[in-house]
């Protein structure tokens, strides 16, 4: 199918090695594990393959039949046309890491483009070429911070309103080191938007503060406050970002993080049931050498003529091998392309007004649900981005039910990761949401109350 | 002429992709929170579509020509794949829809967990690591909270074989592990008198890629698997080579404890430029309970009317959460794909023709070139980049001069036990036609390093660009565009 060889050329080929039959080549391989006979589905021809995927896709229900306000980390936003058009040129995606430069300009180009705009997005002074996701790049982040000061500072500080499967992959990542405190984000800290018990918390012992921007209740905190005593301390502080934010909010560069790292994905990038995705990461210029994962940098070529390479290369796993800044060797290329051309075709303006759409819509729902009966928005959850959490009378489960049944994904419940919010909901609003869609969630909802 | 960046090709008040006015009310923005610059780009729709197709014309790709880079498995991508992954049945599902809304999902990732196991002979799989190096990580976290369960604390050393991917020992030091290198014999196998005199009670694993990075099969594995095992230790399986394998052997079936998948390389997901990957991990029934949370199971037998019902199922043991979500699902679908068409005889056609090809290459090279491990090889080879008697040429002229050729260079200096190695995986999916053309390059390469070597150390010559100051690189940092205070120039609006 895939193989051309027709079987004129393996008599020829095989000749020329000096073998009668393929099966000679694989003798060292010990003999009674040879050829074991898998019990897989009988083979499909393209036509059947294609009917088999369009069958399958077919059972599931979408966010193009379904209206979403389904957020938590994953954002349905409009990803204009040219970009994927761009991303399935074979060029791009069928080539491998740029380790040859001569032969490999458009994917360092193009890396090198990606990192100017997360570093022009963010406000900081370098990005590297990307992580898995927003999750392992928070991991990243605390492994960068942890060796910063040589392993000496043993504490890490992540808040509770830090996005639960951000805190679960730090946990994961750094599970071997016993000696490693991962603290702040449990109950009695909570979530309260003054931080104050959290921000007392903060020490000398304090490798790292993880705090989210927007929250992971889509909450806009001041962490001037918290930036500040940490630097005091001499903490360093990452910030975790929606990208999409940005577009409106101060960076965080701006207000002082050392670290700027987040998901991607909202920059153009499918929802594609979770991935794959982008982790962006960028450091102020004093980490610039503790930072893991690819670099491209400016140089010249024989001729003098501007030309981009990995560079720094010496921190990476292939040179380093167990000396490394991380084991990381891919880095998301196609998904970094992605968000290149969709931050270029948006430009400033098309950014901002996304960032704007967003705010506006998520505003009027936030406004519509809470003037409901059984619906409730206290103070304690504003001021909010895209994202916001309401308060239900009914249990939640039952809500988001009742709505699925009307064709609405209703949010995301949040007491399956926070037990002290088994009653509230996390609505998402994108530009995507008309007005009207917004009306047909509360009609439902107003349906279920008196129902 | 270089290529402008998208900075440099901004005009300032020109737009791209724009969207509609609000339809609701306006709402006051926050307070204090408010950004003042914000410097991206402004271009046309046409512009930024020219740039970005321009660029992509200074790429080498597997759809442009034949690219053996070994250890890489740079086979042909499928275009169904492409296509079936973009279905909006898949792409436009949220990660955290319902589990009863979304059972095709489910079913392909319960199915393509089904597939690996039996390709490789294991009793489960995590599709959960997002490339293999991160498979890597969760072999290795899995080798940790084992013998951690067990009270075994004193197994702190990981053994890894001379041969190795750089990801192996950077993935065992990031769990603390001391990393032990493991030599190889005479024939490139792992020295076996060695690896015993360090099995010991110190001995947490040992990771091993079999084939190995010479692309040579361990003859040796199971004495190998035996001898980890008596000591105590867990052996991992570095998978990236499973390319040769397929149909043939599985390595589940000689003990290997655990292994990761490159669905990016033996799977056929594409490199994407260096990315995503997909390195999902499968493991024998003693680690099932070890995988990361959550894996895809049957949470609801289906009878004669009804189809199972697929969901979430947390291993109890499971040493966490390593990626958010689902893992890279959109490779997920590919990979899936990808072995659906194939079934069992094609799977066993890619091994076959893929070792086929390898040793094809390397008959017709290994007289030209130093073959320092001169067996039959398995999906690739490494020949040595140098002569003797042409002492100034190196591997690197070698593979920037077959840039001139229109070829992308074997893999050079890697692995570290073969000098000037260079290292060639052809794949499955070329034809006898492109192997002869790429014989003949590598011929007369020889020859122009004797009679003309300038040819070499001036090489490339016709690529987009041409040898790289890699020093300047890292001497001089520029990491991001320059973009001034008062960028963009002109009038503001």
């Amino acid at each position: 199918m895939f193989t051309p060889h027709t079987k004129h050329d393996v008599e020829v080929m095989l000749g020329s090695i000096g073998v009668g039959k393929i099966e000679d080549l694989f003798k060292e391989i010990p003999a009674q594990f040879r050829y074991p006979d898998l019990n897989l589905p009988p083979r499909l021809t393209e036509m059947e393959a294609a009917a088999e995927l369009e069958s399958i896709a077919s059972a599931n229900a979408t966010t193009k039949d379904l209206l979403s306000f389904l957020g938590a980390g994953a954002y349905d936003h409009y990803i204009p046309a040219a970009i994927d058009n761009l991303l399935q040129r074979g060029e791009f995606y069928t080539a491998y890491t740029p380790y040859q430069p001569e032969i490999s300009q458009g994917t360092l180009q193009a890396i090198f483009e990606f990192q100017s705009l997360i570093c022009k997005l963010t406000g900081m002074d370098v990005s590297n070429a990307s992580h898995y996701d927003g999750a392992t790049a928070a991991a990243e982040a605390v492994i960068l911070a942890y060796g910063h000061f040589r392993n000496k500072r043993k504490k890490i500080l992540v808040s509770r309103a830090v996005n639960p499967q951000y805190r679960q992959v730090i946990r994961t990542y750094m599970q071997a080191d016993t000696s490693l405190q991962i603290v702040g984000d449990d109950p009695e800290t909570g979530i309260a938007p003054e931080m104050d018990k959290f921000i007392a918390q903060i020490d000398h012992d304090t490798a790292l503060v993880v705090v989210q921007y927007p929250d992971f209740f889509g909450r806009i905190i001041d962490y001037t406050q918290l930036i500040e005593t940490a630097h005091q301390l001499g903490a360093l502080v990452a910030v975790a970002v929606n990208p999409t934010a940005l577009g409106l909010l101060t960076p965080p560069g701006e207000i002082g993080a050392d670290i700027a790292f987040g998901e991607g994905q909202p920059l153009g990038i499918p929802l594609s049931y979770g991935g794959p995705y982008l982790g962006f990461f960028a450091v102020k210029d004093a980490l610039l050498r503790k930072l893991a994962g690819r670099l491209v940098g400016e140089t010249v070529d024989a001729d003098g003529k501007l030309a981009y390479v990995l560079t720094l290369t010496a921190r990476e796993q292939h040179i380093r091998r167990e000396k490394a800044s991380s084991n990381i060797c891919s880095n998301q290329g196609l998904m970094t392309l992605a968000a290149t051309i969709y931050m270029s075709l948006l430009g400033k303006h098309g950014l901002q007004q996304v960032a704007n759409l967003c705010y506006q819509k998520a505003h009027f729902a936030a406004d519509q649900l809470s003037g409901m009966d059984g619906f409730t928005l206290v103070d304690e959850w504003t001021p909010f981005f895209h994202e916001f959490v309401v308060k239900c009378d009914e249990p939640v489960d039952q809500v988001l039910e009742h709505l699925l049944q009307h064709n609405i994904l209703g949010g995301y419940n949040l007491g399956q990761d926070y037990p002290e919010l088994k009653d509230h909901l996390l609505l998402a609003v994108t530009e995507k949401i008309k007005r009207e869609d917004i009306e047909y969630l509360c009609a439902v909802l107003q349906e279920e109350n008196h129902g | 002429m270089a290529e402008p960046t998208i900075f440099d090709l901004s005009v300032t008040g020109r737009k791209g992709v724009t969207f509609p006015k609000a339809d609701v009310p306006e709402t006051a923005l926050p307070k204090g929170f408010v950004r003042g610059k914000l410097q991206l780009p402004e271009m046309s729709e046409m512009e930024v579509v020219r740039h970005f197709t321009s660029i992509s014309q200074k790429n080498y790709a597997i759809d442009l020509g034949f690219y053996p880079l070994g250890s890489c498995t740079m086979k042909y991508n499928p275009k169904i794949n492409e296509a079936v992954s973009r279905l909006p049945g898949f792409a436009a599902t949220h990660p955290r829809q319902p589990e009863n809304s979304v059972q095709g999902n489910l079913y392909l990732m319960y199915s393509l967990q089904e597939m690996l196991k039996e390709i490789a002979g294991f009793a489960a799989v995590t599709l959960q690591p997002a490339a293999g190096a991160h498979g890597e990580l969760v072999g290795t976290l899995i080798i940790h909270k084992y013998h951690k369960d067990r009270g075994d604390h004193q197994r702190t050393r990981i053994l890894i074989p001379d041969s190795a991917h750089g990801t192996n020992p950077a993935s065992s030091a990031m769990l603390g592990f001391e990393v032990v290198p493991l030599p190889s014999d005479a024939r490139g196998n792992v020295d076996l008198e060695a690896l015993k005199s360090l099995c010991d009670e110190r001995l947490a694993g040992l990771m091993f890629t079999n084939p190995n990075t010479l692309g040579l099969f361990d003859e040796n594995v199971c004495e190998v698997v035996r001898i980890v095992h008596e000591a105590g230790g867990l052996v991992y399986g570095d998978g990236a080579n499973m390319n040769a394998l397929l149909g043939v052997f599985r390595p589940g079936d000689v003990g290997i404890d655990i292994l990761h998948f490159n669905l990016h390389k033996t799977f056929s997901t594409p490199h994407g430029g260096g990315g995503p990957g997909s390195g999902p991990v499968a493991v024998a029934n003693h680690l099932v309970d070890y995988l990361p949370d959550p894996l895809v199971g049957i949470v609801e037998e289906g009878d004669e009317e009804n189809a199972p019902l697929y969901g979430f199922i947390h291993p109890v043991k499971s040493i966490g959460r390593i990626k958010s979500f689902n893992g890279h699902f959109g490779m997920h679908i590919r990979a899936f794909t990808y072995i659906s068409m194939l079934g069992k005889e094609g799977l066993r056609d890619v091994a076959e023709k893929a070792v086929l090809n390898a040793n094809y290459l390397q008959q017709k090279l290994k007289g030209t070139y130093t073959l320092p491990y001169d067996r039959p090889c398995m999906h690739e080879f490494v020949l040595e980049g140098m002569w003797k008697d042409v002492p100034g040429i190196h591997a690197l002229d070698i593979a920037k001069r077959l840039m001139d050729y229109d070829f992308h260079p074997p893999t050079n200096y890697f692995p570290l036990i073969v000098h000037e190695a260079l290292m060639i995986e052809p794949t499955e999916t070329e034809a006898k036609e492109t192997l002869d053309r790429f014989v003949e390059a590598m011929l007369k390469i020889a020859e122009e390093a004797r009679t003309n070597p300038e040819l070499l150390h001036d090489a490339p010559h016709h690529t987009p660009v041409r040898r790289c100051d890699e020093l300047k690189a890292a001497k001089d940092l520029v990491l991001c565009c320059y973009v001034s205070e008062n960028w963009p120039p002109g009038p503001q609006e």
